[in-house]
């Protein structure tokens, strides 16, 4: 169990490929202008990640050192490819407003270095919750700097919930303010790049803190050793 | 409290410190900003102190959070020449909010985050002009006529009732005011002559525009010499070197001087340039801050010159009308390298071992 509870908090938090090991920032910069947008591409990815790592733990044994990167990328391929498909089919709003980037998952580093790193060395069942956790960390990044954006850009929440989750999901958006000059940079690529850089400086602060409270409560522990000197060798 | 004297590199004595510098260069505005207010307006008036407001709000707060000295930071007035140099940059009339935006981000984003006073890589106020330029383009783009030729003309009050609500106290707005006595909307010099060339007219047929006074723009031409005395006092007493203004002007004028006898048409004259938007203000004022411009002899002439070159470019061939804010921003990106490479010989080093080490 110890393991699992391992990669949930390596995928969300301390190896999140969003904003740790900074992978697949193309289509997370490309279409975080809105939530939903973000959210559809953020599951997109993470069925194709859970996908890929399964499929490559199977065929970890079968496959030659040698051309194990093409077999994964078609591996890949073979989900996004199916993945595209069902949106196609099932959200057709959504597939058009993410556009090129839903096929663009294939060239995401964040799958093919799962694949490599972890899932091709491990049995199936980790593989899998390791795609699932990196997935998970990948769309929690692209819903909250989609939430930014389209806060600061349009004064919106959750605008074209309907796109994903069908007619009833209309009346979901929250309209927080409604402005007729709209601020453009939050919406425009510099305002992802700069959204970006906030989060992950965010996220280095929450780091800092936690590791100066983990110190000065390890100091607290030494202390009290002192007193007690002998007792446990 | 004395603060130490502060010269940026190669550290020369300077017998003034960075509040001096920065109080001086505030001054300096002095003829153009008056200059602006004969010709446009009060509206300049309240941006300047709405923006200088913002800035040492934002910059006291910040200061506080990263726990430094609040009080010393503010008195270098570093934060204030932003907050001015922005003011002077964006539409009289704008709303409040992008004034306040705009030195928001100047402060916090683009000078606080990257360490402030010394550690920013970009100048503040162009990036934030930049910002405010791309965010609200209808805003920014609202230039009024010289009160001259303008159909409505507008008191103090009018103008702060209309920063505040859009509309002045008599009910016309921001559109409204535009509108010169010949009933057509007016654009800034440059914009008119984008517009024409654009519509397939020639530079001296778009010059015959009511805003056009012979070569230059009604107005703009005085408030450009109110900023070139500023200037040349400003390099006479020594706060700025020539060499960043010197060599942007006549990389400019040289540049837009070959393309006008190229074509005469197509490309306004070198003095055209010279004397409308804001080559001489930015020339004296933005490109030459000390933080985010070259630091060698060598690389400000260099780093001048690429200035001018883009502006002439950008306004030649660019989307937008004026282009000092681009050009400063791009060649603010630049100054790393060209630092690198024009590095002065040490004292007791040759030439060449000083390249190796």
């Amino acid at each position: 169990m110890n393991e699992y509870r391992n990669l949930t908090i390596q995928g969300v938090w301390k190896n999140n490929p969003a904003l740790v090991q900074l992978l697949g920032l193309c289509p997370l910069l490309a279409v975080t202008a809105t939530v939903i947008n973000g959210l559809g591409l953020g599951i997109a990815t993470t069925l194709v990640l859970l996908g890929s790592n399964i499929t490559v733990s199977l065929v970890r044994n079968f496959v030659p050192n040698e051309i194990r990167i093409p077999i994964f990328v078609m591996v890949i391929a073979a989900f996004v490819t199916i993945v595209q498909l069902v949106m196609n089919a099932f959200t057709f709003e959504l597939y058009q407003a993410l556009g090129i980037f839903i096929p663009l998952i294939v060239t995401n580093c964040a799958i093919i270095g799962r694949a490599e790193a972890y899932a091709s060395k491990n049995p199936v069942p980790l593989a899998a919750f390791d795609g699932l956790m990196m997935g998970i960390g990948f769309t929690l990044i692209l819903v909250i700097l989609g939430a930014m954006r389209e806060l600061l850009g349009y004064g919106t929440l959750l605008a074209g919930a309907d796109l994903l989750l069908g007619e009833w999901a209309k009346d979901l958006t929250i309209v927080v303010f409604t402005t007729d000059s709209p601020f453009l940079l939050a919406i425009l690529p510099p305002g992802a790049f700069l959204g970006m850089g906030l989060l992950i400086a965010f996220k280095n602060l929450v780091d800092k803190y936690l590791e100066k409270r983990a110190e000065s409560s390890q100091k607290a522990k030494t202390v009290q050793r002192a007193r007690v000197t002998g007792t446990d060798i | 409290m004395t603060m130490l004297s502060l010269s940026s590199s190669p550290h020369q004595h300077n017998r003034r410190d960075t509040g001096q510098v920065m109080r001086l260069v505030c001054f300096a505005t002095i003829p153009g900003i008056l200059a602006n207010v004969w010709f446009f307006g009060f509206g300049i008036l309240i941006q300047i102190s709405l923006a200088i407001i913002t800035a040492l709000v934002t910059e006291g707060v910040i200061m506080e959070l990263r726990k430094k000295k609040t009080e010393r930071v503010l008195k270098d007035y570093s934060a204030v020449l932003a907050a001015l140099l922005l003011a002077l940059s964006i539409p009289p009339l704008a709303p409040w909010w992008v004034i306040v935006i705009g030195t928001f981000f100047a402060i916090a984003i683009v000078k606080q985050l990257y360490g402030g006073l010394g550690y920013n890589m970009f100048n503040p106020a162009m990036a934030a002009y930049v910002m405010l330029l791309i965010s609200f383009p209808v805003q920014m783009t609202s230039w009024l006529p010289p009160q001259s030729i303008a159909e409505q003309s507008y008191s103090f009050w009018d103008a702060l009732h209309t920063v505040f609500t859009g509309f002045t106290s008599t009910g016309f707005n921001v559109e409204q005011l535009k509108v010169g006595i010949d009933g057509t909307t007016m654009a800034t010099p440059l914009d008119q002559v984008k517009t024409s060339l654009l519509q397939g007219y020639t530079v001296t047929e778009a010059k015959t525009h009511l805003i056009f006074d012979g070569q230059y723009g009604k107005g703009w031409l005085w408030v450009a010499f109110g900023y070139l005395i500023g200037g040349l006092y400003l390099v006479k007493s020594k706060v700025i070197s020539w060499h960043i203004p010197g060599s942007m002007l006549v990389s400019a004028l040289f540049l837009s001087f070959v393309f006008f006898l190229i074509d005469g048409d197509q490309y306004a004259s070198p003095l055209f340039h010279l004397f409308n938007g804001s080559i001489i203000v930015g020339a004296f004022f933005i490109a030459t801050d000390p933080v985010s411009a070259s630091t060698t002899v060598k690389g400000r002439l260099i780093f001048g010159a690429a200035i001018g070159l883009w502006i002439i470019i950008i306004r030649n061939w660019g989307g937008y009308p004026d282009a000092v804010a681009f050009a400063v921003l791009i060649m603010n990106m630049a100054v790393p390298l060209i630092d690198y490479y024009t590095q002065p010989r040490t004292y007791g080093h040759k030439k060449k071992a000083s390249k190796k080490s």
